[in-house]
């Protein structure tokens, strides 16, 4: 069947999620109006949406605590990560030396490391940041580090051929090749940023006036204040899925005209 | 310095290449590239012209016997001495940057003026007729434009040698065929001095002045034919009976460098 020229390809590769959020908000809110599911176990759509708007102003400064730390921490990360991928293509010996212990960070649980780093920094908000770096910096290290590594020989040939400097190769060939590696790296390194304060802040559980997001969950838990979990899960979720599209958005522009990935589709 | 006017572009002395993992790909070597002509290294894939193009080019070194650049050592040459420019078996360009700026590069490293720059740009860019696409992406142009953009890069500090390695290989033969035009005239109007590996006797007997023939394993000089006919050779050369006779010799050549009997991929890798 061919579609009518009213409704191209492309808008429905668009609408197609969004119908299905529709159908799934509309069938969870047939469900609990029909069984007469009771709130405290699973608030209809309609009251999740009242709750957030009744406890907008408070809910949104939590999400600002938890935002502030997971940029924050992803700043660190990009930044650190980078000057370490950085220092590694500088020898294989240095990366041989120091990648065990990278792997070591990464594998290692950050509910296992973050009341240790919670105990020894004594500020708590520095703490948290450094608890989603932890989690963050991996994939920034790793896929830089790769991209770094994987420049075209004829390339670095054509450059020995006209003497480049080694800063000439490394800001005029292994940086520009490596920008795709590190965009995905950052992408990935954009949900985990969220992900380790979300974590942090469960196990350091500091309430009062800095109170993050995931606090107000875990309150929310203990006082079976459920539609209030939902509204902050679904402020917590969108911020996830905005960190990404910011991160989609910047290696679209930094690649658009290049990279395969990113070229749009004639 | 030891460097008489009239020495040769490239004198190889005895050079020979063995790999760490103890392959020998160069038996030693001996030849001499004079100042304009048309050299060809002709043979079969693996028979170590592309490590002897390299050891032409400066980017690896003979592991016994010597070359000299114009009489001197590799390091008199580059920015302030007589240039080496390569062209690769791919365009090899670089894709986050435009036709132009992958043609300035050399310049651009060299740290040359700007205006200067920019004219040797748009010379070259008009030279390999890629005018119009000066500010496209490479991977906007088609696979004989990007070459065409490489050979400008390659030409754009009007270098005293060119090296050419296999470049046209991955074209298409109406393209190539009409590269290879293009390129012989350009020698021609330039005075280029050029050394060309190639897998396609044609292509051999069409550009050069001399072609230079390599057996395998270990790679090695047969021995060399020169191509006495005048330039510029049009398309209708391809059709005399003197461009047959060339590519008979220069065929029984390249099938005794692969002994004899083992003939086999020899005709094959001809592409006409």
């Amino acid at each position: 069947m061919k579609r009518g020229a009213s409704l191209p390809e492309s808008r429905w590769r668009h609408a197609a999620p969004v119908i299905v959020a529709v159908a799934m908000l509309a069938l969870w809110q047939a469900w609990t109006v029909a069984y007469d599911v009771p709130t405290y176990l699973v608030p209809s759509p309609l009251v999740v949406m009242r709750t957030l708007v009744t406890d907008w102003a408070f809910l949104v400064a939590s999400l600002g605590v938890t935002v502030s730390i997971a940029l924050t921490a992803l700043a660190i990360a990009v930044v650190l990560g980078v000057a370490i991928a950085l220092v590694f293509v500088q020898s294989r010996w240095i990366e041989a030396a120091f990648t065990p212990y990278v792997v070591l960070l990464q594998v290692t649980p950050i509910v296992a490391i973050a009341p240790l780093i919670i105990i020894w920094v004594r500020d708590t908000h520095l703490a948290l940041v450094l608890c989603a770096v932890v989690v963050a910096i991996f994939p920034v290290v790793s896929d830089t580090t790769l991209g770094l590594r994987s420049v075209d020989p004829r390339l670095v040939d054509l450059f020995r051929m006209n003497r480049a400097t080694r800063w000439q190769v490394l800001t005029r060939l292994r940086i520009p090749s490596a920008l795709p590696y590190f965009f995905g790296g950052l992408r990935i390194a954009s949900g985990l940023a969220l992900i380790g304060a979300v974590v942090a802040e469960f196990v350091a559980g500091t309430g009062g006036q800095g109170a993050g997001l995931a606090y107000q969950i875990l309150m929310a838990g203990i006082q079976l204040n459920i539609p209030r979990l939902f509204a902050a899960l679904v402020l917590i979720t969108l911020a996830g899925v905005a960190f990404y599209g910011v991160a989609v958005l910047l290696s679209r522009l930094a690649l658009r005209h290049w990279h395969d990935s990113e070229v749009a589709t004639r | 310095m030891d460097a008489p006017g009239d020495a040769p572009a490239v004198a190889i002395a005895g050079a020979t290449k063995t790999w760490p993992n103890g392959t020998r790909a160069l038996d030693p070597i001996d030849l001499e590239v004079r100042r304009g002509e048309f050299l060809t290294i002709l043979g079969p894939s693996g028979c170590g012209k592309s490590t002897l193009l390299h050891l032409i080019a400066g980017l690896e070194a003979p592991t016994t016997g010597s070359i000299r650049w114009w009489g001197g050592p590799h390091a008199a040459t580059g920015r302030a001495g007589r240039r080496l420019a390569m062209v690769f078996q791919s365009p090899t360009l670089m894709p986050w940057a435009r036709v132009d700026a992958n043609v300035r590069l050399p310049l651009t490293l060299a740290h040359a003026p700007r205006d200067e720059a920019d004219r040797a740009v748009a010379d070259a860019i008009w030279l390999v007729g890629l005018a119009e696409f000066e500010r496209h992406w490479p991977r906007e142009l088609s696979g004989g434009m990007q070459m065409r953009a490489s050979i400008a890069r390659a030409l754009v500090t009007r270098p005293d040698l060119l090296l050419m390695d296999e470049p046209f290989g991955a074209l298409d033969e109406f393209t190539r065929q009409r590269l290879d035009s293009e390129l012989s005239a350009l020698w021609m109007k330039r005075g280029l001095t050029i050394v060309f590996v190639t897998h396609s006797i044609h292509e051999a007997v069409f550009l050069s002045t001399r072609v230079a023939v390599m057996g395998p394993r270990p790679g090695r000089l047969i021995d060399e034919i020169a191509v006495d006919e005048p330039h510029p050779r049009g398309d209708a050369f391809r059709l005399t009976t003197r461009f047959a006779g060339y590519a008979q010799r220069l065929s029984r050549l390249v099938a005794q460098a692969c002994g004899g009997a083992a003939a086999d991929d020899a005709p094959a890798a001809e592409r006409v």
